[in-house]
């Protein structure tokens, strides 16, 4: 496919709307839709975190999976083969949180996703009520030990087994030709590959001799995983512990070097600047911005997105001209040259605040909605007649009125006694997320 | 009219501290109480039943959501504020969804927090700027993303345009008077936005939360 979809990732638009200018670039390309990748879920997991995984993926309720897998299993055990392929093959997924919310949720400071008892119990009544269906269906009777049995004990210990080891240590539980692992992996395959054969042999010889047979394979695993379960254990803890101590040293690191570049230089310029508050609170308010935007996200590249270049214009006109921008944005957008005029008229209507309001403080709300972007930018301080301004003075009607009406959008410039609120909307050319392949 | 009675739970002192210290400024208001982590705060909050906890987000225990699950079978009466540095929409959706009846930011003035702690003791919801964004976000989001979502509520358009008007920075009585409704009408929307938010879904907001990548 000729355009979008011959460049590379999904960040392609990333160069394309640095290098857009409201008066060099006026063409607009939508995006590759992301590819969707089914995952499951590390903080919502019950057994596996497949069926969660699944749902979120189908956008389907959970519960409707589950039962899937359970009615599925049924059919010779097509659900359960499934689960465990999907269980093996789908990336786990550990929530990814900015460094503030790292931190805050390992010292217990914040909730923590999981589970809720209801759902649990869900799903193991759920599970019952299949297991009992498949052993009527299948078993000679209600109380009689069936074939399934057996099956149904290994896939526990497999579940077990995996869950244990769940994708940390995947790697080199597989790659690792000597010491425990390998001994682990080669001693976990032969004996389930014995049991295969065993009950492949008892069922020759008719359905008692499987039942007994079972009892002692299932003692056999029991002792089995009792016998290695510590084990593993331990081999996956020291390498959890191991990889995380890593991570810490490097996390210290990473925080000592932020601190030392960011605060650390704050709080000289501002012993400096002792005498002055309008500088310190300046400083101490920008120097409050990047760490919260590092603590707790925010973190685009300026250029990238329509809601960091409005937090770039904030951070640029809180520092030049010493004033409160409370920014608040719903909803984000690949920049385009349309919209790279909206941020600059903002940007001059934000500018005009600091300079003739008189306030110190200025709010700006910047909303994506359906079709349009809209900001509105609005001071308390005095304000003045839109009508009065002199023709040669730029500041509204050029920078503001005149680059967004030029570009087929609107500005209203609304002043009285209660201050000034300067509204821009202006239409999307197409809307990326829902229809990419759109012709402009 | 009797003084507000107000209980601070914060985990750093030198916070505490300097909330008390603005709010004793005001004679409607009175500090019963401090507390610095979930596990002292939940008796605090039983022992001296104070009209309105102030509540930080993060603490030590399970943050402040844990704090209002605990107390609220206890003692309903009580009403809590969250007010946090922390900017993490899923956080402050999260405590707000606990039963906390409003959310500010610690750069709030003394006057405006002693406003909104008397807003928020009378049976109001308060609502800065920012979190009317974070509520914005979070029903527009899921009203992209969802097809069949009967369990949540939408916002109606009158709530909507109240909250827009209150995310551009307008206060209550101004929001009234640019809607020509009265304030107590602005109270109704505002309350029953709130209560949207607490009885919507869990699914979906978590869903919202996810594709933010806050979750």
């Amino acid at each position: 496919m000729p355009g979008p979809g011959s460049h590379e990732g999904a960040t392609w638009w990333r160069r394309v709307a640095r290098a857009c200018d409201d008066a060099e670039v006026s063409q607009s390309v939508a995006p590759p839709r992301p590819a969707r990748r089914a995952f499951r879920p590390a903080d919502r997991r019950v057994v596996g975190g497949v069926a969660a995984g699944v749902a979120e993926h189908l956008d389907v309720p959970v519960l409707w999976v589950r039962v899937g897998f359970v009615v599925t299993t049924w059919l010779n055990g097509a659900g359960v083969v499934a689960y465990l392929l999907l269980w093996r093959f789908l990336p786990l997924r550990r929530p990814e949180l900015s460094p503030g919310l790292e931190s805050a949720t390992r010292r217990g400071l914040r909730p923590v996703g999981s589970p809720g008892p209801v759902e649990v119990l869900q799903t193991a009544a759920v599970v019952a009520l299949g297991a009992g269906v498949l052993l009527l269906v299948h078993g000679g009777g209600p109380f009689g030990l069936s074939p399934v049995l057996p099956l149904l004990v290994v896939v526990v210990g497999v579940a077990v087994v995996w869950r244990q080891i769940d994708d940390a240590s995947w790697q080199s539980w597989f790659t690792r030709t000597t010491g425990a692992g390998f001994v682990l992996r080669v001693a976990a395959g032969l004996a389930l590959v014995g049991f295969g054969v065993l009950y492949l042999v008892t069922q020759e010889r008719g359905l008692s001799g499987v039942g007994d047979l079972g009892v002692a394979l299932l003692v056999a695993v029991l002792g089995f995983l009792l016998l290695l379960g510590p084990w593993i254990v331990s081999l996956v803890t020291d390498l959890g512990s191991e990889r995380r101590e890593r991570i810490r040293s490097q996390e210290r690191a990473d925080v000592a070097a932020h601190l030392h570049d960011s605060v650390l230089q704050t709080l000289a310029l501002l012993q400096k600047n002792a005498s002055d508050p309008a500088a310190v609170a300046t400083l101490a308010r920008r120097q409050e911005r990047e760490l919260r935007s590092w603590l707790y996200g925010e973190e685009e590249l300026p250029g990238d997105s329509w809601a960091a270049a409005l937090r770039d214009v904030r951070a640029d006109v809180e520092e030049t001209h010493r004033i409160a921008v409370e920014l608040v944005v719903v909803g984000d957008v690949p920049l385009d040259a349309d919209l790279v005029a909206v941020v600059r008229a903002a940007r001059e209507a934000v500018v005009n605040a600091a300079k003739h309001a008189g306030v110190d403080r200025v709010d700006v709300y910047a909303e994506v909605g359906q079709g349009a972007v809209e900001v509105f930018v609005r001071d308390r301080g005095t304000g003045f007649d839109p009508d009065a301004i002199a023709d040669d003075r730029m500041g509204v009607r050029g920078s503001i009125v005149g680059r967004v009406e030029s570009r087929g959008g609107t500005a209203r410039v609304r002043s009285g006694p209660d201050g000034t609120e300067v509204a821009i909307t202006m239409p999307l050319s197409a809307d990326p997320a829902a229809s990419p392949e759109e012709p402009r | 009219m009797s003084p507000l009675h107000v209980l601070v739970v914060d985990d750093h002192a030198m916070f505490r501290t300097g909330v008390r210290a603005e709010l004793q400024k005001d004679p409607g208001v009175v500090v019963v109480g401090e507390a610095e982590d979930v596990d002292t705060a939940v008796p605090a909050v039983l022992a001296a039943r104070p009209d309105v906890v102030l509540l930080d987000v993060h603490m030590p225990g399970g943050g402040g959501a844990e704090v209002i699950r605990r107390v609220l079978p206890q003692a309903p009466e009580v009403r809590f504020l969250a007010l946090s540095v922390s900017d993490a929409a899923e956080d402050v959706i999260g405590v707000i969804r606990a039963g906390a009846r409003g959310y500010v930011t610690k750069t709030i003035s003394g006057a405006e927090l002693v406003d909104a702690l008397h807003r928020v003791a009378s049976g109001d919801a308060v609502f800065s700027p920012r979190l009317a964004g974070f509520v914005l976000d979070a029903f527009a989001g899921t009203i992209e993303v969802a097809q069949v979502d009967e369990d949540l509520d939408r916002l109606t358009e009158r709530e909507r345009e109240v909250m827009r008007l209150i995310a551009r920075g307008y206060a209550y009585k101004e929001v009234a008077k640019e809607l020509f409704i009265s304030v107590k009408t602005v109270e109704t929307h505002v309350s029953s936005v709130l209560r949207k938010l607490q009885l919507s879904s869990r699914h979906e907001l978590t869903k919202w939360a996810s594709d933010r990548r806050l979750i």
